[in-house]
């Protein structure tokens, strides 16, 4: 069984799972469950200033979204930050800390966005022996509206200046944690590396309402009749997440900069790809909130056959490995031609394939009347949309042509050399080929 | 005090009325709203979707899938009986392992269709539960047009016909309308009188008068019908039963089958029905399972299924012939009854193996004797008091194109029609497509 001991900014865990700053890790109580279970670290639900504690709402907090059989894909939620005394939490995290000295324990931290605010409360977490802390400057509602989270999250130079208060009076590693509500993922990333920050954490949630009832007209989740975007997570925006990850793995900026991955990590597969898109640690939380937190053994479980059977001994092998394959558009391979085919002894005859080819793209599958659907590869442009919508799982795949070949749709024969648009002639700002 | 399964002779009682009562509920419990919407989900909504195709009635079943998806029931149901009036009987009892859940393509691909069937009855079930009807007539034509029998072909017709504005007469020999929805088919696939809610519920588009006890040939005549009204549509099923040419065919105790089913369906008291111990079903059709399975969950010791050919043979669908097994019934191929053997009553039967030769079935002269205190015999319908005016087709009326009969403004469908498979759904698509031309001959 390959070792899952994760070294991220010197801090150990058993293995790479983390539970994310969340309802999940509100309390003393949930966090011993976890660390039961066999989570690697968590990450506190964030801390905020000395004094009366926020109030949350006393109606749902929580929207979802479902796929077929209530399988929740996505989930919204408008909690705010933990609303219990700051006392209380850091009492609960140097008795956790201390039980579980092998696990990750991360502070979670949102205050005001003023110097003294920091200093304040830096020196109180560094005192519980949590290894290092997360600055939320990603919830999207609620504190957003009092200057905090995305709020800050969406400033660069804001969260440069904090990020170096922290640095400066506070001596364990710094994990920046990132808004999705912006639209260059890069330039806070960047700014946190300014700041002196050791790790950027994303993404945090996403603006979002779940749905609107349509007997009162109220947005979900609905409290009192009026709703509230909250922050939406879960499978659904996996998508997302990977990609900013990615933007963050390769720009020239933030190369390097190490990553904790959050977004929709539900099984080991989502989270070996997060890794291999350049993070040292995941995060969990809806899969855990829909769950519970024995979902861990199959997380655990699946990464490290996984890594048997690929033969990673370390999961610092498996980081970034992905990285380099991702490109701009603009150097994709031009030359490359694939054309689908379906294994008409895996068809089963349903015609999704010829629906939406015929309605919707290239008009490149033929149907007889004994319903035998076939590609005309002198129509196919491989767009991959019906091996998208095909039920049947490897029965049309994506044929590439092998170089020499006649293209029959552009009647080109398909070169072998990579070409991308950048030298394309149909393009005005092509540099000529040399 | 229940009589018990080893009672002999042929006798009511066998089981406790909650035996019963448990026996006779649904075959297939209806689906929640969650299970159908999860059940609805599975379909891919094929492109020219293979189980429309095999629906004799032509519904829109992935339409009303995503319907059902979509949160809107209702909406399905309206979608199945705009095509089938009758969408909620099918829905019970159409051999849909043998129409449309066998063309799913997901019977293809894992053997599990999508339940087509059992969504059918939850949208069709979610319409009628509200008691509306959700189709309305156009402006009267001021034609009449006479519908002979209440069947499924009838009540399809008739509905279709005053949704076109015709006002319709409906001559129907037995005292209750709806056919053999109402005196044939299991009673545990329509439970809870769901025939006669259904026609209730049909007969709200209004246009449409039953008159009950009203028999071709006796008070009324095709001649006379075809003077007073402006067309005739003629459903009247298939009356007559085949006989059984055998010794001792005339004993206490050996009865038509149909007659069997049509009084359990009518039985206000299942206690009160009487059952041999020892029950041999002759016939291999939907109507031979059908008594059978009745039998058993009455309270037979034995039942036994008896057919003269192989299982492929058999009419009844393999699920059928398994939903017989799974009950306790025996089935037996390849036999031939030769006689009822019995003083006054039949106490055994004798059967004799046969064997096909270019599909020529003789019998080796191998006898098995098997006791029998009730013989049910399945061994086919026939059809019973066509007008003599009308050509036949066989043993059927003939006609042509949506129902034609040889007579100028006289149609035919259902199971007394030549062509067709004899089902009910069949038999809807048959009444519509009548109703649709008999409407274009009256208003052209």
């Amino acid at each position: 069984m390959a070792d899952l001991t994760t070294n991220f900014l010197g801090i150990s865990s058993p293995n790479p799972y983390w539970l994310a700053s969340a309802p999940p890790t509100d309390k003393e109580y949930n966090v011993r469950r976890a660390f039961e279970a066999g989570w690697g670290g968590v990450v506190w639900k964030t801390l905020g200033s000395e004094g009366p504690p926020v109030v949350n709402v006393n109606g749902p907090r929580y929207g979802a979204i479902y796929g077929a059989d209530r399988r929740l894909l996505g989930l919204n939620n408008i909690e705010l930050i933990t609303d219990r005394p700051l006392e209380v939490n850091l009492e609960e995290m140097a008795r956790v800390k201390a039980d579980y000295p092998d696990r990750a324990l991360i502070a979670s931290i949102m205050v005001p966005c003023e110097e003294e605010a920091w200093k304040a409360i830096l020196p109180r977490v560094e005192e519980t022996g949590a290894d290092g802390i997360e600055l939320n400057f990603g919830c999207p509602h609620g504190m957003s509206e009092r200057g905090m989270g995305s709020a800050v999250g969406q400033v660069p130079e804001y969260i440069e200046m904090v990020t170096r208060w922290c640095k400066q009076y506070y001596g364990r590693p710094v994990i920046v944690k990132l808004t999705p509500n912006i639209t260059d993922i890069r330039k806070p990333a960047e700014a946190a590396r300014n700041g002196g920050a050791d790790a950027v954490s994303l993404i945090n949630t996403i603006n979002s309402i779940t749905s609107v009832n349509l007997d009162t007209f109220s947005p979900e989740p609905s409290i009192d009749g009026k709703g509230s975007h909250g922050g939406y997570c879960g499978p659904a925006v996996k998508p997302i997440a990977l990609s900013m990850v990615s933007e963050i793995s390769r720009a020239e900026a933030t190369h390097g900069l190490p990553i904790s991955g959050i977004g929709g990590v539900t099984t080991w597969r989502d989270a070996a790809e997060f890794m291999a898109l350049g993070c040292g640690t995941v995060q969990v939380c809806t899969a855990a909130m829909t769950y519970g937190f024995k979902i861990i053994d199959e997380l655990t479980a699946g990464l490290s056959k996984w890594m048997d059977e690929k033969g990673y001994k370390d999961v610092s092998e498996i980081v970034g490995l992905a990285v380099p394959n991702v490109t701009d558009w603009q150097y994709l391979n031009l030359n490359y031609v694939a054309k689908a085919k379906i294994d008409q002894d895996q068809c089963i005859k349903c015609g999704r394939c010829y629906a939406a080819c015929e309605d919707t793209s290239h008009q490149a599958i033929s149907m007889s009347d004994d319903r035998v659907f076939e590609v005309m590869d002198d129509e196919c442009v491989a767009c991959n949309l019906c091996v998208d919508v095909c039920p049947v799982d490897g029965c049309i795949s994506m044929v590439p042509m092998a170089a020499g070949e006649v293209d029959p749709r552009t009647g080109r024969e398909v070169q072998p050399e990579y070409a991308n648009w950048t030298t394309h002639p149909n393009n005005p700002m092509a540099k000529a080929a040399e | 005090m229940a009589q018990g399964q080893i009672a002999p002779g042929i006798v009511s009682g066998r089981l406790s009325s909650d035996e019963l009562t448990s026996n006779f509920t649904d075959l297939h419990p209806p689906l929640a709203s969650h299970e159908a919407a999860v059940a609805a989900d599975r379909c891919y909504f094929c492109y020219d979707a293979p189980c429309v195709t095999a629906c004799p009635t032509d519904i829109d079943i992935p339409l009303f899938m995503r319907q059902i998806q979509a949160g809107q029931p209702e909406a399905a149901g309206e979608t199945i009986l705009a095509q089938n009036i009758l969408g909620g009987m099918c829905a019970r009892v159409c051999p849909t392992e043998t129409l449309c859940e066998e063309a799913c393509v997901r019977e293809t691909a894992e053997g599990q269709p999508v339940e087509i069937g059992r969504l059918q009855r939850y949208a069709t079930d979610s319409v009628m539960v509200g008691g509306d009807h959700p189709f309305e007539r156009s402006a009267p034509t001021g034609k009449t047009v006479a519908v002979i029998g209440a069947g499924p072909a009838g009540l399809a017709c008739a509905h279709r016909l005053a949704m076109l504005g015709h006002d319709v007469v409906i001559h129907e020999s037995r005292p209750k309308p709806g056919g053999l929805n109402e005196y044939g088919i299991a009673a545990y696939k329509s439970t809870n009188d769901f025939a006669q809610a259904e026609v209730d519920w049909l007969l709200k588009i209004g246009g449409i008068s039953i008159e009950t006890g009203s028999v071709l040939g006796e008070g009324i005549s095709l001649e006379g019908l075809v003077e007073s009204y402006d067309a005739v549509f003629l459903s009247i099923g298939l009356a007559g039963v085949n006989a059984l040419r055998s010794q001792g065919a005339d004993l206490d105790g050996v009865r038509h089958a149909v007659d069997f089913i049509s009084d359990v369906r009518q039985a206000s008291d299942l206690s009160n029905l009487p059952v041999g111990r020892n029950v041999v079903v002759i016939g291999g059709g939907m109507t031979a399972v059908d008594a059978a399975v009745k039998s058993k969950l009455l309270g037979a010791e034995h039942v036994t299924i008896a057919y003269r050919r192989g299982r492929d043979a058999m009419g009844a669908s393999r699920y059928e012939q398994d939903l017989a097994s799974s009950h306790g019934v025996k089935i037996m191929t390849n036999v031939q009854p030769v006689a009822v053997h019995g003083n006054g009553a039949a106490v055994e039967i004798e059967l004799e193996y046969t064997s096909s030769h270019d599909g020529q079935l003789s019998g080796t002269g191998e006898m098995i004797r098997v006791p029998a205190d009730q013989v049910l015999k399945a061994i086919g319908q026939k059809l019973d008091g066509a007008p003599e005016a009308l050509k036949l087709d066989g043993n059927k009326i003939a006609v042509t194109g949506a129902g034609r009969t040889s007579m100028d403004g006289v149609w035919a469908g259902g199971d007394c029609a030549a062509g067709g498979e004899d089902l009910t759904v069949t038999a809807v698509a048959e009444g519509r497509d009548a109703a649709m031309d008999i409407h274009a001959t009256l208003v052209s």
